[in-house]
């Protein structure tokens, strides 16, 4: 024991750090805040070592280039003994630091934390936010199969549309004229050093400003946040009620830790690696690229916009949440801190909250792609062919035949890009029917150069069936009267 | 050690100091500025759009529209097969032809061809354009994007070297409308 006592010493002497990580370790802290409320932020910072640590030894074997990356991941997963455990825990470490970090985000929001004097610590941490999301983008990219290789293609025409500089953008983005080598290199940079970098230097100054400025306190409805009165306020919760971090408040942080790590190994062994998906060959085109998890919101959000509106959205809306999040403790530096008094702030982080799911659950299942097989994989269910006429099982035939299937969707089957067919009769009369086949419109296409004047009449007539038995078909009454009138025998 | 004017002879190396630090540092910054921006200024080099084959003729029959690759003429040993770009051939009559970028107008997807419905449709937000390349619906705000091409010793060619983006429309000066039926 005196051997360890006096190597202790000898370092300390010359390190000179004993002290100040005793006082870092044992500063009070306010009472509350040894609380579950408060164990994301540490959290968060596990995840990114485990990233950090991962991510090293995933370079060991990994090769940036676009001709070697993809067979290098498949070397990883099934050549290398547990390279596929490795991979499974980068990505689901990944998962999980940029979910908790938004936890975090909203845990502070609602406990007022950005408020003075910690308005910087939140600036940070919108830094912070930005980066994260930078290496979840990023770290797709390199897992360089057809997703990466067409999400990149999505990112430049997204950069493309900034004006005047657009194409230069695309340009310095992919490194070259297409999505090749030079763009995984310089993909590969930014992964692994400069946001990084930016990570590790960012949460130095998150951690220091959290130290120096103390914990936020436990918010209490009607305590308010006053610039001149705050600091002594702090100082007598910490210093008269308050205990110290070690051991009092730091060993739900170590547990919680210790649960996400845990959670995040369970979450690796039992779903494994995320892919690599198809190869990075742009000349297999027979695929459906989508961004993980946490782009799909985006995914969705980008065929929704109305043509005219997209460029403005995508390129002025991210710039616009940002500021709002930088200037938000600059405009509510004070005030009550309680989200028990703070109605509109509860209720925005509802709406993104059910903003953002929506859009996410949207991404999953894509309502808006055509089925690209429904036309040869899907039949026309039996119910809908029983008991009709040779025209409108033609009609049938066509509908497959001409792909509507792959839009239009019958008992639930097909795709979902145009309004299911089931009770189309009910809404269209038979003219409007033929109309909209041959015409278009309401984001159809029309048909009516690819349909010959027999296929529209047996497709409308089949159409015309798809109602319910116990309720009639639409028809113009106006009409009947009409033909009705014309069609009386003359006497 | 004081100079007549006030300011200490140190104070005065220090800034000397920083002022050939800032030199320097200017210095260095031009050719790194340089050399990030490559990308950008090599921009037009001889090579960089050039004409390539898709094939012979007989490859691309009359009244269809097929798949043809070509090899993006500025390519490194490291591009792998990324160096191969697909794109949509669309003989109209026989003498005339159109030919489409994969790349949907909206976001870059693949666009597949039907040959049934004779509609490309994108798998990723539900664009969709008729068989010459003209918008029919879904998000995208044009047709598709198209190349030049030239019939030269029973090849098709067409001049291609840039990934078309909604900025940048390779060689489509027509836009997206319809040139034929």
């Amino acid at each position: 024991m005196r051997l360890i006592q006096k190597l202790g010493d000898w370092f300390d002497l010359r390190l000179q750090l004993s002290t100040p990580i005793r006082e870092t370790a044992e500063h009070p802290v306010p009472r509350e805040t040894a609380s579950w409320f408060y164990v994301f932020g540490s959290a968060a910072l596990t995840c990114f070592m485990l990233q950090i640590v991962t991510g090293i030894l995933l370079a060991l074997i990994y090769v940036p280039s676009a001709g070697e990356a993809w067979n290098s991941l498949q070397t990883l997963n099934h050549g290398i003994a547990l390279g596929w455990f490795i991979r499974a825990l980068h990505g689901w470490g990944s998962n999980f630091m940029v979910a908790i970090v938004l936890i975090h985000m909203v845990q502070v929001f609602l406990f007022g934390a950005y408020k003075f004097p910690r308005e910087l610590t939140w600036v940070v941490g919108v830094f912070l936010l930005l980066v994260t999301l930078g290496m979840a983008f990023t770290g797709q990219v390199l897992r360089f199969d057809q997703d990466a290789y067409w999400g990149l293609g999505i990112g430049a025409s997204i950069a493309s549309r900034v004006p005047v500089i657009g194409p230069w953008t695309v340009n310095l983005m992919l490194g070259g004229p297409i999505i090749a080598g030079a763009t995984l290199s310089r993909f590969f940079a930014l992964h692994v050093f400069v946001i990084p970098g930016l990570l590790i230097a960012f949460v130095g100054l998150h951690l220091l400003m959290v130290l120096k400025l103390g914990i936020n306190e436990w918010p209490m409805p009607g305590r308010i946040v006053r610039r001149a009165t705050y600091m002594q306020e702090y100082h007598e919760l910490t210093h008269k009620q308050g205990v110290p971090f070690v051991p009092n408040a730091v060993w739900k942080d170590i547990l919680f830790s210790g649960f996400i790590l845990l959670s995040i190994a369970v979450c690796a062994v039992h779903f494994g690696p995320f892919g690599p998906g198809g190869q990075p060959d742009p000349t297999i085109i027979q695929t459906a690229p989508r961004p993980d998890f946490f782009f799909l919101w985006l995914y969705a959000l980008l065929s929704f916009l109305p043509p005219s509106a997209e460029t403005p959205i995508l390129l002025i809306g991210p710039a616009i949440g940002i500021i709002v999040l930088l200037a938000l403790p600059f405009v509510a530096g004070e005030g009550e801190k309680s989200w028990k008094r703070r109605p509109i702030a509860v209720l925005t982080i509802l709406l993104i909250a059910v903003t953002l799911g929506t859009l996410t659950h949207l991404g999953e299942h894509t309502p808006w792609s055509p089925v690209m097989d429904a036309w040869s994989s899907q039949p026309i269910p039996a119910e809908y062919l029983q008991g009709r006429t040779a025209l409108e099982r033609h009609g049938a035939l066509v509908f497959q035949a001409k792909q509507c299937h792959n839009c239009h969707s019958l008992d639930d089957k097909g795709g979902q890009r145009g309004p299911a067919l089931d009770g189309v009769a009910l809404s269209l009369t038979e003219d409007q029917l033929i109309r909209q086949v041959i015409q278009g419109g309401g984001n159809m296409p029309a048909y009516g150069k690819n349909l010959s004047p027999a296929e529209t009449t047996a497709l409308v007539a089949f159409l015309k069936t798809l109602h319910p038995a116990n309720q009639k078909p639409a028809r113009n009454a106006s009409q009947a009267m009409a033909l009705g009138a014309s069609e009386v025998p003359p006497r | 050690m004081t100079a007549e004017n006030g300011i200490s002879r140190r104070a005065a190396l220090v800034k000397l100091g920083v002022f050939l630090n800032g030199i320097v540092g200017v210095a260095l910054a031009v050719p790194i500025v340089r050399y990030l921006l490559s990308p950008v200024i090599r921009g037009k080099k001889i090579g960089y759009e050039s004409w390539l084959s898709l094939g012979r003729l007989e490859r691309f029959p009359s009244g269809q529209t097929r798949l043809a690759t070509y090899k993006n003429p500025v390519v490194n040993v490291w591009d792998g097969e990324t160096g191969d770009i697909a794109c949509w051939v669309r003989n109209i009559d026989g003498q005339t032809f159109q030919v489409f970028a994969i790349n949907c107008a909206h976001l870059g997807c693949p666009v597949r061809w039907f040959p049934q419905s004779s509609l490309f449709m994108c798998p990723c937000h539900g664009g969709a354009y008729y068989q010459d390349g003209s918008r029919a619906s879904g998000p995208p705000e044009r047709g598709l994007f198209r190349y030049h091409y030239k019939i030269e010793g029973g090849e098709l060619l067409i001049k291609a070297g840039e990934m078309p983006t909604p900025g940048q429309p390779v060689a489509n000066k027509a836009g997206g409308k319809s040139t034929c039926a």
